[in-house]
Order: C-alpha cells, then structure tokens, then sequence
C-alpha cells in the first residue's frame, strides 16, 4: 500500500544533462521511458518483477558517489540521481554485453520467424558491434523442438533472458518449462515428455525477444515487414484487446495488446489461435436453404443446398408476413458486435414487434443480476490491498485473462482472495482463502460470511473456516466478482449471495458473463423485457417510438421458454444469432424438439453447426476480424472491433442482414453503416448519452458505460431454505473447460485435439470408498435420469461434490440435468459396472 | 520402481516435516533418490515433485543445476581427478591420463562392470595437497601413479571400508533433537508473511 501512496508522488532526476521528473518508487528503466528515452533491453517485461538477467539495460549512474554502471531495471529511480544512457562508458558497456549474448546465437535471421520484429536483431544493428571476436565454435542444439502442441523451441537462438519461465511460473502459475543445466549448457527446456501444457503457452512466443519461441500456426507464413495490422478487440466477454496481423488479405495472428485496462497484452491460446477458425475451409461463404436435389428449396429435403440472397430474404420475410409478431421469437446475439445487436434487437422489437428475444442461452445470469449492482472495473477489483470475493467458475477454465489480473494482483498488489468455488479452482493456490460451498447453499454461506453468524456447519463448510475469512472480509469495502458456477445449480442462490452482499456498504460487483458479447446484448435490449440503455421496455417504450413503430407492449419470453413454446407448436419464425443451443443449452432434447416443431428456423452464423444444421434458412454471416463496430465487455467497456480482412465468399455483416429483412418487410431500419446505429442511440440512451463510432477509438482503454441505475436487483427478504443434503449422494457441478467442442474450438486445427472426454471427477476418498474400479465407466443416476460414465480420483474436488466438464467428447453430462431443480443430487453404482 | 520406495519415502516425510515449506526439502530429497539408485531417475524426480507440489521441470531445473546429482547411472565408485590449476602444474593431466589407462575408459565414462566412473572437475579446494583427487567425495592427497594403482586395486579388493558406496552422502543425516527442528512451531502462530502459511500447508 505503501507503493501506491508514494507512487503519488514526484521526484527530479537528471537524464543526458537534463532535468526531469518521474513518479517515486519507477524502476529506472520505466522512468526513462516515460521521459522518452528508451533503453534498450531483453530481459525486462514491464508485466513481469525484473531480474537483471540479461545486463542489456545497463546504464551509467550517480547518486552522488560517483558514476557506475548499473543494469536500470534493477534499480529504483531516486531524487537528484544522474542517469548518462548516452556516455561513451554505457555506449561500450551495451556493445559488450551484446558481444556476449550473440556468442552462441546463431545468426539465422533469413530462416527466422522473428526476423524483422527482433529485438536482438534491431538492438544489434542500434547498439551492437557489428563484428565478433568470437572464432570457437558456438553450442549446438537439436533444433527446433516442440515443446507443446503450437510452441517450438529453438534453443541454439535462447540468450537465457527468463522472459518465458518467468512468464509460466509467475504469470499463470504453470511452471513447467525451465532452466535446465548449468553455465554453458544452461537450456530452457521441459521436464522429458511432459509438455508445456499450459492456457497461456502462445503468450511466451509473444514476449520471446528472440526467436527462439515460435509459433507453429504462424511459422514460415510470413515476414514482419509483409504484415498489416489494425488494432481490435477479441470477442470475449472481458474484451481482450488485440491486434489483427494479416498478409493478402489472410489473417496470420492475433497478437496482444498491451493496454493498462483489461488484458496487459496477455491471450489465451483459445484466443490467439482462434484465427484459423474464422477463416477455416468449412466457413459458409453463400446463403443456404433446406433442399433436396438440384439445389431446389424443399421443407422436407435432408440437408441445406446453396441459394442467392434474394432468395433466401424473400423466404424469411414471406415467413415473418405469414405469421403474427407473438409467434416470431429470436435467441442468440452473443457473438455479435453492439452494433449489429442494436440493429438485430430493432428488427425484432421495432419493427417486427415481438419481444421475444433473448441472447442468453439459459446458463446466464438474469438481466437484474447483471446490470442492477453497482458497478466496478477490472482495474479497480486488482488495486492494492482490495478484498475480493470471488463467486465465480473456474477464471483459469473460462475467463483466462482475468485469472492472470487476479493472480497478479493476489500475489504483487496484496489483494486478498475470499473464493467461493465448489471445487479447487486456478486461482485456490493464491487465494487468502478458499471455501466450498456446497452448490445450492451459496447464500447461506456469504450471510454466515458477512455476519459470522451460524451453525457449527454451514452449506457444508464448518463454522472456524467461516469465521476465518469473516475476519478477512470484516468491515471492508468489498469488490464482488461473480458468475454462475454451475449450470446444474438455479440462479436463486447466487442472486440471494448477490442481494446479502449488495447490503454490505461500498461493495462494488464485476458480473461474468458467459459469451463473448453478452454484455453488449443485455445493453442493446436483447433480452426479453428490455430496451436498449439499461432500460425496460416499459420505461424505454416512448424514447424509441418514434423510431420504432412497432414496439410490443407486454414483456416476451427467455430463450426458455421460447423453446418450449416452439416446442408446443406455439412458434412459426425463430431466428438462431450465432448460437448452438443444441450444444450449449441445458436441455438439448427440448432444443431437438423445437427445431424440428418450428415451421421456419432461420440460422444466422458463420457454420453449420449442429443447430444450424435443422435450420430451413441460412444467412452467412461475417466474422469479427471482418466487419467494424464496437463490443462491450464485462465492465461495460465499449472497445473498436476493426475490419482486416474482407468477409469470404458473399458473407455479410449481421446488422446488414437486419436491414435487409427489415427492406423487405417495406420498413427502413435506418442503419446503412455501422456509426449510423450511434446516431440514433446516443441521443435516446443514457448510457450511450457519448458514445460514437469517433469516441470509442480515441482513447486507448476505451469507453466506458454509465449505470443508469433503472434496473436494480431485488432486494431478498429472506434467504430460500436449501433441500436437504444426503450423504450417500454427490452433489453435481457442471462447468465449461476452456477447450470443449464449441465451434471456434473445433474450427481451429491447433486447437481441436485439446477437447478432453466425459467424465465425472470425485474426491479419491469418495472413489476409495464406494470401491470404484479405475478405468471402468459406471453407472451414475440423478432422479430417473441415468448415465454410463467415467468417474475419476480427483484430488480438487471436495468430498460430496462430482464434478463434470460439459460439452466434451463423449457422454453427455446434460443428460443427468432435472428441469427446474436448486441443485442436483446423483448416485454412483460401483457394482453396475459396463464391459 | 525407481521411484522413492516405502523406506525412502517414509524418510522423504520426515525431512519435509522438518521444513516450514515442502520445496525446501528439495534438495535432500533428492540426495535421497540418488542413495536409493546410485543416480537420480526421471520416475524418482517425478515421483519428489509429486509430494513436494512443484512441477517435475522445477524439480529438474534445480537437479541439474548440481554436479553431484547424476541422471544417468555412475559406477560404484566415482573418481574425480581434479585439473584446477594448482593440480595441473604438479602433473595433473598425468595422472588422469594414467587413470584412463589404469580403467580402460575415457573421461566421463563408467567401466564395463560399473566398477569405476571417471570425471575430470574442476579445483576441489585442496591446493595444498595437489595433485588430488575424490572417490565418492573422499579425499585422496598428493596422488602419483603408482598410488591411484595401489588405490585402485584396495577398492577391488575391497579393502577401502571408509570410502562409502556413490549415493551415500546423504547418510549423514542430521540428528536433531525434535524441539529444535525448524519449522516445528505451527506455522499459523509463526511471524511470516502469508504465502510462507499457505506454501506450508499440506494438501
């Protein structure tokens, strides 16, 4: 806390000659920077605590005892110092150090990826000898070899900076590549045969100053100097910031982006290499129908056949004129930018007039629960000395980037952890405290938190680990991060946790959403009951009535119940927006039956995915790296999404495809390009009040939304009593893995084999006890529902928990999901054994 | 097989308890495996960073960082002839030609009945008494030829009882009596910053 006191204050060096200032407590190296003098350097990563490794960074100093040569990342800035980057002494001492650090580099540069955008190769040429004295022969390595799936190592080329082990032992805390060896044969390397398997392993090719780490989805493809580049945003609900690289129209990478608001220039290898997804082979380029032979539209034909637009627009909306707006509903909108969400929501709300639309797919938390609590940054949740209570999935499984934030800020910036996780998570190492709560039961426990009040045992946490964190959590102005945990849990617990600790003064709550832009949905009004701006349809209706003739007047159905209507024959039109429910909703057999009840299903996306493949339209729709527009991630930050490369095939932007419908539905949607939809919001949003296509790309972090403070969450009364728990029984949690077969996943060749298999984990003394036999699948049930499945030892899950990734290969754990419950309770038969 | 066995393990837990953080016992640990096998295996490095809670690469890192931790098998008996300088200029190179000679091997390599391993190293502190060398870390003073031969043949003979097989250097364990052993005021009472707390719990 100290640091950030001081950091306030400023204090006079001299750097070349000249006075300047510097903020205390900056390392050197920084301190010069932000003067604008660079200094050149290998090892120091401004993300990272220095180490001195390299002595690049060494500069001539004095702080009154004469000058030295000091390696400036090292080295705090102090008053009155003179720092001389310039002097013949630091001219000669950075030409030596680099002498060293070429001796065994082996100058490969026409056959390195790296060339062009290497530092050792750029600080050579500014500040290196140009000639070596060095005639002995330099040490050999095999080259290159991989040290996981996409990261090859050459370590002929390493100069040993730490960058890499660095990142993997203290970024995300997977230390498994290291210094191997000893002084001349020191080697970065992997234990034999255990990879470096890690989320974040694309992150170390990023930060490599050298090309010793590289990349196998970009290797040999293209020059540095041959890229283009514009700056994005990566779909994702914390809104990573990247940059798009791309050569002839072909996107090559996705690099980071180094802002100081969400990623810090971190990506998960799900989303770096995701870039082969959107321009895989398997892309629809043209519009579809379901057909049959000679590619003639046909209701009953068994598969889709190509159309022309024309056709297939005429065939949607000679749908919508057959059917009235009560019987027309739409899910899906996640994937989509804000833009192309408003223009979707004025479609449906404005023009064709139903309101039921809904972008979630029913494993999000209500609208109320997102928008209706006081809001706070990413930022502001990591700054020094803060309690955070985590009530959140997995960060490391789901929401990569911020697992890093909230590691760094647990282990650098004293943040303490309070986490609520049914299971041992990523972040359980770092935390100040974990506990289990038992799913179901969340709220009993925060109300025994917030008051260390209880029983000796609460949601199945003894009451001295309680009081423990109520000590960490007493009389503090608590920062809240939550999202659902569990899709085998109901919402109520979670809201009731949400409304105790809405009571607490000063806390403040940063929401998880699920989806990449559903917090741009839930602001854009995809949601039933909503408008555009945080408000209600009720309260909004006479902003947007001049503009949107046809505004329903009564509150529409979720996704839900959408889908249960259509199921009962209740829904002529449903518009699917870049969705798989058949894959991602809780109750796939109910998704089935809707489909194939729905006289017309309209599939807007970017693949046939399962649920697109029931669909009797198809519009191609374009891909974030291909459309401009902006997305809101889960601060309510509005960041740029940029056009690279152009849409395949003749693939359109989704809000186009809106405005086509609404064409020929003989209204004008009024959007002809992107900064058209601002136009009309901000003058009708509060929230949106500044918001333009101009103002979201002037600051670098972004714009940020304003709470309007309409929709709140309920306070609750009481908390709802919890079933009783059994201990024969194992309490189920269901949650998302980072790779599971999820489109972009499976779309993207380097990433698909990392899907895992079905199974159940349980704690090894659960396993030991009910004498499971390794390796043989059981027979698990959970009310009339059953299921054959693997059930493994896991030592992170605690005693009556079974705990299940969804959407993995194999057996489908939705299967053992019952409809309506709190939680859900499910037996494991060790004697029922299978083959 | 090569991983720490029910005695090596039983011994294993003992000194971790002895340590306010489990990856302080890393290094005894793996002197441990080394006197179990007479090197230190994969399965034995694995198996140590499975009980300390580290990953096999940090246990790696660290076993390779140390010369007296081999990871291939060894002889019986390691000689370390050293060639520091004060040993090279009173016939250092000698001797170890002599003792490529005398075994029949080159530097860095082990005798076909794994008898021997020879190693050239570097200045093992005893000047005064140079040229030197080690056998298993025992020191042998002012060596000529015909002493490393009169060596040689008392370990085949078996007549070298104080020179101890290769891996026992961990034998001299410590003996302390058990109200002085570190880390044995419960760490929640001890002053430490809270990560010291959590890297010491058990899991």
């Amino acid at each position: 806390m100290s640091e950030t006191m001081h950091s306030q204050d400023l204090i006079n060096f001299t750097l070349n000659g000249e006075e300047v200032s510097a903020a205390n407590g900056d390392n050197l190296i920084d301190a010069c920077e932000k003067a604008g003098v660079e200094i050149p350097r290998f090892c120091y990563h401004k993300r990272m605590n220095s180490v001195g490794m390299c002595r690049m960074c060494i500069v001539e100093v004095d702080t009154g005892r004469g000058p030295a040569l000091q390696p400036s990342c090292m080295l705090t800035v102090s008053e009155g110092m003179a720092v001389n980057t310039e002097s013949e002494t630091t001219k000669k001492a950075q030409d030596g150090v680099l002498e060293f650090l070429l001796l065994n580099h082996p100058l490969d540069c026409p056959i390195c990826d790296k060339g062009g955008e290497c530092p050792l190769q750029d600080q050579t040429i500014a500040f290196g000898p140009g000639e070596t004295r060095f005639v002995e022969e330099k040490r050999h390595f095999e080259k290159p070899i991989s040290i996981n799936e996409n990261v090859y190592l050459d370590r002929e080329r390493c100069i040993l900076c730490d960058r890499c082990t660095r990142f993997a032992d203290e970024v995300v805390g997977d230390p498994l590549i290291h210094f191997i060896d000893r002084g001349n044969a020191t080697q970065v390397n992997t234990f034999p045969d255990d990879p470096f398997a890690s989320y974040f392993s694309g992150n170390v090719v990023q930060i490599c100053p050298v090309g010793a780490l590289t990349a196998k989805p970009y290797r040999f493809k293209a020059r540095p100097w041959d890229l283009e580049e514009i700056e994005s945003t990566y779909p994702n609900p914390l809104g990573d910031r990247i940059t798009i690289q791309s050569s002839r129209d072909q996107v090559l990478r996705f690099q980071g982006l180094d802002k100081e608001s969400v990623n810090w220039g971190w990506l998960t290898d799900k989303d770096r290499f995701s870039f082969q997804a959107f321009q895989s082979e398997y892309r629809v380029q043209e519009p579809l129908v379901r057909g049959g032979g000679l590619n003639r539209p046909d209701r009953n034909g068994l598969g889709l056949v190509a159309s022309s637009w024309s056709n297939v627009l005429t065939m949607a909306t000679d749908a919508i004129k057959q059917t009235v707006p009560d019987r027309i509903a739409v899910i899906g909108g996640s994937r989509l930018t804000n833009e192309s969400q408003y223009s979707w929501t004025k479609l449906a709300k404005g023009i064709i007039g139903t309101d039921h639309v809904d972008a979630s797919l029913g494993d999000e938390l209500p609208p109320q629960a997102i928008l209706g609590l006081p809001k706070t940054t990413v930022n502001e949740v990591c700054s020094a000395g803060n309690t955070v209570i985590l009530i959140a999935p997995d960060l490391k499984e789901e929401y990569g980037t911020l697992y890093i934030r909230l590691r760094h800020a647990a282990l650098e910036n004293d943040v303490k952890i309070i986490e609520l996780s049914p299971t041992e998570t990523g972040l359980s190492n770092v935390a100040a405290i974990t506990l289990h709560p038992r799913p179901g039961e969340i709220a009993k426990v925060v109300h025994s938190l917030l008051t260390g009040e209880g029983p000796v045992e609460i949601g199945g946490i003894p009451k001295e680990l309680i009081l423990q964190a109520h000590e960490l959590v007493k009389d503090r102005d608590l920062k809240v991060v939550y999202g659902k945990q569990s899709i085998a849990e109901s919402d109520q617990p979670i809201i009731e946790a949400l409304s105790l600790l809405k009571r607490n003064p000063n806390s403040k709550f940063l929401p998880l959403v699920r989806r990449g832009n559903a917090m741009g949905a839930i602001q854009m009004g995809m949601a039933p009951g909503l408008l555009p701006g945080q408000v209600t349809l009720a309260e909004g209706s006479e902003a947007f009535n001049d503009i949107w003739p046809n505004l329903p007047n009564k509150q529409g159905m979720g996704t839900e119940e959408i889908l249960q209507s259509a199921a009962d024959g209740m829904i002529d039109v449903l518009f699917i927006l870049g969705a798989d429910p058949l894959s991602d909703f809780y109750d796939p057999e109910l998704v089935e039956k809707a489909l194939t009840t729905v006289k017309s299903v309209i599939s807007v996306d970017l693949f046939v995915n399962a649920s697109a493949y029931h669909a009797d339209i198809f519009f191609p729709a374009s891909a974030f790296i291909e459309v401009n527009g902006s997305h809101t991630n889960i601060e309510g930050r509005i960041t740029p999404i940029r056009k690279k490369v152009t849409s395949p095939g003749t693939t359109r932007p989704d809000w186009m495809i809106a405005a086509e419908i609404a064409n020929r539905l003989d209204h004008d949607l009024r959007i002809e390009k992107p900064e058209d939809v601002w136009g009309e919001l901000s003058p009708r949003s509060i929230s949106h009040a500044n918001v333009s296509m101009d103002s979201i790309g002037a600051t670098p972090e972004g714009q940020l939304l304003e709470s309007t403070d309409v929709i709140e969450l309920e306070e609750i009364e009481e908390i709802s009593d919890t079933r009783p728990f059994d201990s024969y029984s194992l309490r189920l949690v269901l949650a998302k893995r980072m790779y599971d077969r999820g489109t972009v996943t499976q779309m993207s060749p380097s990433l698909k084999e990392f899907t895992g298999t079905s199974q159940l984990h349980i704690n090894p003394t659960d396993f030991k006890a009910m004498g499971i036999q390794n390796g043989k699948p059981v027979l698990v049930t959970a009310g009339d529902r059953n299921l054959t499945v693997l059930v493994i030892p896991d030592k992170r899950i605690p005693r009556s928990i079974a705990f299940g990734y969804l959407n993995q290969t194999g057996e489908d754990l939705r299967t053992l999901l019952i409809k309506g419950a709190d939680s859900i309770d499910i037996r494991i038969d060790p004697t029922s054994r299978v083959g | 097989m090569s991983r720490l066995n029910e005695e090596s393990l039983r011994i294993a837990n003992e000194i971790i308890n002895r340590y306010p953080i489990k990856k302080s016992a890393l290094i005894p640990l793996l002197h441990l495996a080394q006197e179990q096998e007479g090197w230190v295996t994969d399965q034995a490095m694995r198996h140590i960073a499975e009980i300390l809670g580290v990953t096999p690469a940090e246990v790696l890192g660290t076993c390779s960082f140390y010369e007296m931790f081999k990871r291939s098998p060894v002889g019986e008996y390691q000689v370390n002839v050293c060639h520091g300088i004060s040993c090279h200029l009173l016939g250092a190179e000698n001797l170890l030609h002599h003792a490529e000679d005398t075994l029949g091997i080159k530097e860095g390599e082990t005798t076909q009945d794994g008898k021997f391993s020879l190693e050239g190293v570097e200045c093992i502190a005893a000047c005064t008494e140079a040229p030197c060398l080690q056998v298993n870390y025992r020191y042998q003073n002012k060596v000529t030829t015909s002493d490393f031969n009169e060596l040689v043949q008392e370990i085949i003979d078996g007549e070298r009882s104080d020179i101890p097989k290769h891996g026992s250097l961990a034998k001299v364990r410590q003996n302390i009596s058990p109200e002085r052993l570190a880390g044995i005021e419960p760490v929640e009472h001890a002053e430490q910053p809270e990560w010291l707390n959590r890297n010491g719990q058990d899991s």
